[in-house]
């Protein structure tokens, strides 16, 4: 039964079975994910109260805290899938990796922007070096090299082992700089400090919403990944024949 | 000893380039591999020296039996000579670097260091390395280039007593070495057949399009 | 390995520059520091942990892509993949070598450093401890860097971008080490935190860099 489900998944490893599935759901994941984060936000945004404290400005949460999961999540996908390529060698895989990069990277962006724009009127200034925001910068970098990586190396299979490698070894440091980050903070300010934790700050009241958009983010996170995988996998294709009728 | 390579084939930056490549090799033999540029001359002798992995088939002996010499000689300019040597001897685990200096008629210029050398004597001086390694299958890839006609012979004789000694060679190279005991390998038949020269990958992402291969290009 | 290590050495002392210029380097950075930010001996002593941190981690960055390039260039690398010694050996006495011309020659020379950015006299010993114990993890891990990039035309700049992330940890305990020694408090922590950044990475990053020179040789 396990060796029957495995196979079940592992057959989407397969570039054709691949372009015909994603084909399939695509237009509901985006269309799924339009309705979540479209609904969520105008939710949110006018039809929840201004925060006792904060006012109206804890309305970014909507966009801050569903953005910020994904930069990291969005890691964490490159990951697995960099982990999948290196052990089972599916070349979908790879090109996930690749595909998911970029829209982390914009998604860690606007967590930046927005936490920003939120610190404002908290902190008085556009930024400060609160844990949170420093680690999602770092992030940031760590996603620009892996990016540039990619766009550095022209063999595909040599750019997909080594951006793996990076992958790898760059989670651990991404880790430990998170934890360093925090260790950096409190030794600079001796106590507590004002952080950008939206989530427990947050009342039932904020949370359907939150939920929704954060839902709605999911979503378009995965329609942008399908969506630039098949590119990934239509530009490989042209490749491919273009060495096949180079070599004939 | 033998060397037996069977159905062999081998990949460059993702394609196809030879396939299907079969010999035996036995002691005291050398296997002068021929065929034009670009065939995978090259690509063939590095998979073989174990620095990339076959596509498929299989090689008798494993890479630690190969010596393997490429275009570029691996000096460093500002060590001399003798220095450049005794290092791969060192890493190697053999000796006898005096012998492999006074057999390349390189002992004369033994405390040179090897930037003041000509084109010439540095290939003379990577070729030397071949003697420091004591592995018995040479993998050379186009050994003569920069050699002048006395130093090719010099080569060759050196080439021809390592095989005595019960050694191999793998030579791709243009020129006629007169080598008694070489057999020559035409690569061109072994060539990939473009019609399948995609892999197995590539054909699951040349049939992957949502519409026909034609209308795509 | 010793041979290689040996090797690296001599080529480093003769070709010049391999233990100056990250000396010279280090010594532009304290120098330029003061001219930027002002003559302050409070100010320039509040900043010249963290300063002195990242000097000696840029002038280990300057070297990095010496480390493989020109064994690629001239076969070198490709000679050495096909020699009996293990690749991850090989790895690890690049990164060893590196730290010799570049990491202990700073480690050694950080008090005159010091001197110039009015470090606390308390720092001095914890400088010379954090950079002891940190920059090795610069070498292991610009190593890796170096053999990601090492078939890159133009890798220089990309092997900056690849390595100044995976150097914050090290930065940010290593300078936190001195910022609490010279502040007379416990540093502890930040030291064995130091330290231990610096054990996993000789233990597991030559496999990965290894592996990346592999993959970048085939």
């Amino acid at each position: 039964m396990a060796t029957f489900s495995m196979n079940l998944i592992w057959q989407y490893a397969n570039p054709k079975k691949f372009m015909q599935t994603s084909g399939m759901v695509l237009p509901w994941v985006i269309g799924l994910a339009a309705i979540g984060m479209v609904g969520g936000l105008i939710w949110g945004f006018f039809f929840t109260p201004n925060d006792y404290k904060q006012g109206s400005t804890v309305k970014i949460i909507y966009l801050h805290v569903p953005s910020a999961m994904i930069a990291i999540n969005g890691w964490a996908v490159m990951l697995i899938a960099s982990l999948i390529w290196l052990i089972r060698r599916h070349h979908v895989s790879a090109l996930v990796a690749r595909a998911a990069a970029p829209v982390g990277m914009t998604m860690t962006l606007i967590a930046l922007i927005t936490g920003a724009i939120w610190g404002e009127p908290m902190w008085g200034t556009w930024w400060a070096w609160d844990p949170r925001l420093t680690s999602f910068l770092i992030l940031f970098l760590f996603y620009l090299g892996y990016i540039a990586l990619w766009e550095a190396i022209e063999d595909p299979d040599t750019a997909a082992d080594l951006t793996s490698v990076l992958c790898l070894v760059g989670s651990v440091f991404a880790f430990l700089s998170r934890f360093a980050v925090d260790f950096w903070h409190q030794g600079l300010h001796q106590g507590a400090s004002l952080s950008l934790d939206g989530r427990d700050e947050v009342a039932d009241i904020f949370l359907f919403p939150l939920l929704t958009c954060m839902g709605g983010f999911i979503l378009f996170f995965i329609a942008m990944v399908l969506l630039r995988t098949r590119t990934e996998i239509r530009a490989r294709r042209l490749k491919a024949l273009i060495a096949r009728e180079r070599m004939g | 000893m033998e060397l037996r390579v069977t159905d062999l084939a081998c990949a460059r930056g993702g394609l196809p380039v030879l396939e299907g490549v079969s010999f035996a090799l036995t002691g005291g033999r050398a296997l002068v591999l021929r065929g034009p540029n670009g065939i995978g001359k090259t690509t063939l002798l590095r998979t073989l020296a174990g620095l990339q992995p076959a596509a498929a088939g299989s090689v008798s002996v494993p890479a630690e039996a190969m010596a393997y010499a490429a275009h570029a000689d691996g000096l460093k300019a500002t060590l001399s000579v003798t220095e450049n040597l005794a290092f791969w001897a060192r890493v190697f685990g053999t000796g006898g670097i005096a012998a492999a200096l006074a057999r390349m008629n390189l002992a004369h210029l033994a405390d040179r260091p090897a930037q003041n050398l000509s084109a010439g004597q540095k290939r003379r001086l990577g070729l030397a390395r071949l003697l420091v390694t004591g592995r018995p299958i040479w993998v050379l890839d186009e050994p003569t280039v920069s050699l002048d006609t006395a130093s090719v012979a010099l080569f060759a004789d050196v080439v021809r007593d390592h095989l005595a000694g019960g050694g191999m060679a793998l030579i791709a190279t243009h020129i006629d070495l007169g080598l008694d005991e070489a057999e020559v390998l035409d690569l061109g038949p072994f060539r990939a057949d473009p019609a399948r020269a995609a892999d197995a990958f590539d054909r699951d992402f040349e049939s992957a399009g949502d519409d026909d291969a034609e209308a795509f290009l | 390995m010793i041979g290689l290590l040996l090797r690296d050495l001599k080529l480093a002392i003769r070709a010049g520059g391999g233990f100056g210029l990250g000396l010279a380097f280090f010594l532009i950075v304290v120098v330029l520091v003061p001219l930027g930010v002002g003559p302050k001996t409070e100010l320039l002593a509040a900043i010249a942990p963290g300063i002195l941190w990242v000097a000696a981690l840029l002038a280990c960055l300057l070297s990095l892509d010496r480390i493989f390039a020109l064994d690629y260039e001239d076969g070198s690398l490709d000679l050495l993949a096909t020699a009996p010694m293990p690749l991850e050996g090989a790895v690890a006495m690049k990164s060893l070598a590196h730290w010799l011309t570049t990491g202990l020659p700073l480690t050694l020379a950080s008090p005159l450093f010091g001197l110039l950015m009015q470090l606390p006299d308390a720092a001095y010993g914890w400088l010379m401890l954090s950079l002891a114990l940190g920059t090795p993890a610069l070498s292991v891990i610009g190593t890796f860097g170096a053999a990601l990039t090492v078939g890159l035309k133009r890798g220089g700049l990309l092997l900056s971008l690849l390595v100044l992330p995976l150097y914050v940890p090290t930065l940010i305990f290593g300078a936190e080490a001195v910022r609490r020694g010279a502040e007379g408090m416990d540093n502890a922590t930040p030291m064995i935190l130091v330290a231990a950044i610096t054990l996993g990475s000789v233990a597991l990053l030559p496999f990965a860099s290894a592996a990346a020179i592999r993959i970048n040789l085939r």
